[in-house]
């Protein structure tokens, strides 16, 4: 049905209105086994090539990962039937592969072991999967709770600023030995809010204003003032704990969502203009951001230095070195990246590994479930549904962009979470959620539609 | 609003396909300007990631690979160290590589092609066969002779098989421990340092990379040319010269070291060492022949491989008569390598041709099989077959009855000339005390060793006493030795 479905996907026929379309929950199983074969094999792999022999604890992994995913495809049969088929096994696919690479990475850092606490934070990540799934009956009932949303968005990003600052951020807390990043849960509850006020106010935003020229309007500041406000507060939060990922990502969330309640291009248009202004000064006086955009335009001026490479040639390096076919797993050197190879670049380990292959497979991964996220938006009926569809699926496609694109060299760095691959447990957690969410919405797009209509 | 979904979606596509083509051009386009990028560790840790092939000498390794569990993580050992620094060189992890270890690197670092039927295989799977080996054409016993010979007096040995140009003995003293440069960390680069900063200069291969005047030995190369050219005809005649002889167009007088060197003939002039005669000679010869026949002996030339690149011994072409007069006794700019003047002795023993001289017999694969055989070809003539013949009697009979007693070898056939050099500002630098000789056992038609010897810190007795002194007893335990292994 969308162009972007039928690149990466055989378009399947889109439900007829009122026609009662497949469930697909034997597709979504047979996707299932195949992704924790994938998971498993490699984490088989990884020990062998690493170590010699098959790691302990394989039975163990395996046993729990099919649990895992049984578990999962349960409550989505049974509370979400008509959910698409793909979003399950693509959140699967993607959890096992980010843990087979961080075991990898375990590997040549023996000193700092953080696949069992990246297991255990899937296995809560696949826990609240099931349990959002299973209690949230019906996504419209989460408009109701939009203030409460923001207002709880707002708090856990203004935590952090209390708690000391990790890596010259201030973007962690950490309690009784865990350290989590509550500004990953704000996205969620910002996407709800905005989905949600959108939807509300979408009349006034698409129809009143008074009118600048041509067809651009300067929309109400009534309606348009809180939600800007909000924006504005929480990018301004983030820019004081220098999280300029998560700014940028809701900064984008923000444009992205605007412009599907209200049509305006003039905005986004705006958007970028002010964005584009912002990134500007940010990387010219912010020192941190500054050295991050001239690693980006000149990756190699350290090498020329004497200084040795930075991580960002360090990076390049590794994928250069993966070339088409990769090295195979365990017989890269990605290591060499240190500080951050298993969070933010986690990508280059792919890279190098699996190759330009095994990259590709791993961003059309991305792709098709941002995709799904998409079609959810297009098949549902309601605005605030498609909304919170349309908002979700640009979240996980802004941060694939944002950090692919920086640890490849196509943008600037700037620090974010790979989703899924990435080690870091609110990440995960937080990235079930939103499968969660998007498996619900899904799950009421394709829903035959009952002989009457209920009222909104 | 469905419109508006759709719009956004297409962005996304538009994002993901800028990503794709970016990877593209990373891991494709790029991969190879990376990969060659001097900063980029990854070709050192493959280089190193399995054991290096060994370097043999009489088939048993004298090198070998120890695994350090460090990122680089095989490292170099060295059996012998100091006795085959001068052969292998070293293979460091900080410091690269030197003579076989860098001349072979690509056999014993499991790079070259040949190591693989299938080449195209380790390319695809990305590995690497196992390194090969190179075995030398060195022997231990006659390694081990020259090495305590010199007995850490500074010198070198160089010993050559006339026939074939293999490369028997070679010897650089004092010499150091390849091992203490292996790997990386504080030590190899102290160790580097203090190496490099020793006054004795252990880490240079005398043998093969310095030049000295070679003195008296040069005779030889100044007889050949008179005979050659037809200026001597009768080795026996004498040849008028006066003792002390003045250097043409000059007030200068070349005096002899001994006495008997008044009007001596050729014969005399090398069984004795007669500065005089060999002098005069050079200057009756002429500049242009005697630069012609250096020049076939070895001297000029670029390039010799060996296959480390050996240092180029200079005749200088562009001379005035007294020039050229102490340059034919191997004095005024005429310098030469140890290796030279063994090339010189094996001209003479091997009828005059000069064999162009290895020291790599052969490469193979970690199971032994060849990859490549070590060439044994010819640099040409350097004198005619009845000049060689002629001055192998004038070698023998220096040996017999002559300056060069000491080099003797009952039971075999030898043949030596001694020489001293004079260097420094003023001669006042101690004398270089040099060996040249071949040896073949009684009742065999051919030479088994050419040796050159060069010892540094010679006492400076007068004349020709310290080349028959220090470097001949040295010659002649490496030729015994020679003669010993058959």
């Amino acid at each position: 049905m969308t162009a972007l479905t039928a690149k990466v996907a055989e378009p399947a026929p889109p439900p007829p209105p009122g026609a009662g379309a497949p469930k697909r929950r034997g597709v979504e199983l047979t996707l299932l086994a195949g992704a924790v074969l994938i998971s498993v094999l490699g984490h088989l792999y990884v020990g062998l090539a690493t170590s010699g022999h098959i790691p302990g604890p394989a039975a163990r992994y395996a046993t729990g990962l099919c649990a895992a995913a049984l578990l999962a495809h349960l409550a989505v049969r049974l509370r979400a039937p008509y959910a698409d088929p793909l979003l399950l096994p693509i959140a699967v696919l993607l959890n096992g592969l980010g843990l087979v690479l961080i075991q990898r990475l375990d590997a040549t850092t023996p000193g700092h072991l953080t696949a069992g606490d990246q297991l255990l934070w899937s296995a809560l990540g696949v826990a609240l999967f099931v349990l959002v799934v299973a209690l949230l009956g019906d996504h419209r009932v989460l408009q109701r709770y939009a203030y409460l949303s923001v207002a709880v968005a707002l708090v856990l990003m203004l935590i952090p600023v209390f708690f000391p600052a990790v890596n010259g951020a201030h973007i962690w807390i950490r309690f009784a030995g865990l350290s989590f990043q509550p500004g990953e849960f704000a996205k969620i509850l910002l996407a709800v809010f905005f989905a949600a006020y959108l939807a509300a106010n979408r009349t006034a935003l698409a129809l009143t204003g008074r009118r600048l020229f041509w067809k651009l309007r300067l929309l109400p500041g009534r309606v348009l003032g809180p939600i800007l406000a909000i924006w504005l507060l929480s990018v301004g939060v983030l820019v004081l704990e220098r999280d300029l990922g998560t700014s940028l990502l809701f900064f984008g969330l923000f444009v992205i969502m605007l412009f599907t309640a209200t049509g305006r291009i003039g905005w986004i248009a705006i958007g970028l203009l002010l964005a584009a202004l912002g990134a500007y000064a940010v990387g010219t006086f912010e020192p941190h951001v500054h050295g991050r955009v001239d690693d980006w335009l000149n990756p190699f001026a350290s090498i020329e230095r004497g200084e040795g490479p930075g991580q960002l040639a360090q990076s390049l390096f590794a994928f250069g070195a993966g070339g088409i076919l990769g090295a195979g797993l365990g017989h890269g050197q990605s290591f060499l990246i240190g500080f951050a190879a298993k969070s933010d670049f986690v990508l280059a380990t792919a890279g190098e590994e699996l190759g330009l292959v095994g990259l590709a497979a791993i961003l059309l991964l991305y792709g098709l479930l941002v995709a799904r996220g998409f079609r959810a938006g297009l098949a549902l009926r309601d605005p605030f549904g498609r909304l919170l569809a349309t908002g979700l699926a640009s979240i996980v496609a802004l941060q694939v962009f944002v950090i692919a694109g920086g640890v490849t060299g196509l943008i600037p760095l700037t620090g974010m979470a790979m989703p899924f691959l990435a080690q870091g447990g609110s990440s995960v957690v937080t990235n079930w959620i939103i499968v969660a969410l998007l498996v619900r919405l899904s799950d009421s797009a394709r829903r035959p539609r009952p002989a009457k209509e209920p009222a909104e | 609003m469905i419109r508006y979904i759709r719009w956004c979606a297409y962005f996304c596509a538009l994002l993901l396909v800028a990503l794709l083509v970016n990877i593209a051009r990373v891991q494709v386009w790029e991969s190879a300007a990376y990969g060659a990028n001097p900063a980029n560790k990854r070709p050192a840790i493959e280089r190193y990631a399995k054991p290096r092939g060994d370097i043999l000498v009489d088939g048993r390794p004298v090198t070998g690979s120890r695994d350090s569990g460090q990122l680089l993580r095989y490292e170099r050992t060295y059996a012998n160290g100091p006795l085959y620094a001068p052969v292998t060189g070293f293979s460091s992890q900080t410091y690269g590589t030197s003579f076989v270890e860098r001349a072979e690197d690509a056999i014993l670092s499991g790079t070259d092609p040949g190591l693989s039927a299938f080449p195209l295989w380790y390319e695809l799977a990305r590995g690497r066969p196992a390194g090969g080996n190179a075995a030398t054409t060195v022997r231990s016993g006659m390694q081990l002779a020259a090495y305590a010979g010199l007995a850490g007096k500074r010198g070198a040995v160089a010993a050559v098989e006339p026939a074939t140009g293999k490369i028997l003995a070679l010897v650089s003293s004092p010499s150091y421990d390849p091992s203490v440069l292996s790997g990386t960390g504080t030590k190899v680069k102290e160790a580097w340092s203090a190496l490099n900063a020793d006054p004795a200069r252990p880490m240079l291969n005398r043998a093969l990379r310095e030049t000295y005047p070679p003195g008296s030995t040069f005779k030889i190369v100044t007889a050949a040319a008179a005979l050659d050219a037809g200026v001597v005809t009768d080795v026996d005649a004498p040849t008028r010269t006066p003792d002390p002889y003045p250097l043409p167009g000059t007030s200068t007088l070349l005096p002899n070291a001994g006495t008997g060197c008044e009007d001596a003939s050729m014969a005399d002039a090398v069984q004795w060492s007669c500065n005089t005669v060999m002098a005069k000679i050079g200057v009756q010869v002429g500049l242009r022949k005697m630069v012609e026949a250096a020049r076939r002996f070895g001297f000029n030339t670029e390039g010799l491989r060996v296959p480390s690149w050996v240092s180029r011994s200079n005749f200088d072409t562009d001379m005035s008569q007294d020039q050229l007069a102490l340059s034919s006794i191997g004095q005024f700019n005429t310098t030469a390598t140890p290796l030279q003047m063994a090339m010189v002795a094996a001209a003479v023993a091997n009828g005059g041709e000069l064999t162009y001289p290895y020291l790599v017999e052969r490469t193979t694969q970690d199971d032994g099989s060849q990859v490549r055989r070590g060439d044994q070809r010819s640099l040409g003539r350097a004198m005619n077959p009845a000049t060689a013949l002629r001055l192998q009697e004038l070698m023998v009979k220096v040996v017999e009855n002559g300056t060069g007693r000491n080099a003797a070898i009952p039971g075999a056939v030898v043949g030596g000339k001694t020489g001293t050099a004079q260097h420094g500002v003023g001669n006042a630098g101690t004398p270089y005390a040099w060996f040249i000789s071949w040896a073949r056992a009684e009742g065999t038609a051919l030479p088994q060793v050419a040796v050159a010897v060069v010892v540094e810190d010679a006492s400076a007795d007068r004349g020709d006493i310290s080349g028959n002194g220090a470097a001949a007893p040295i010659a002649r335990a490496v030729m015994e030795a020679a003669l010993a292994t058959g």
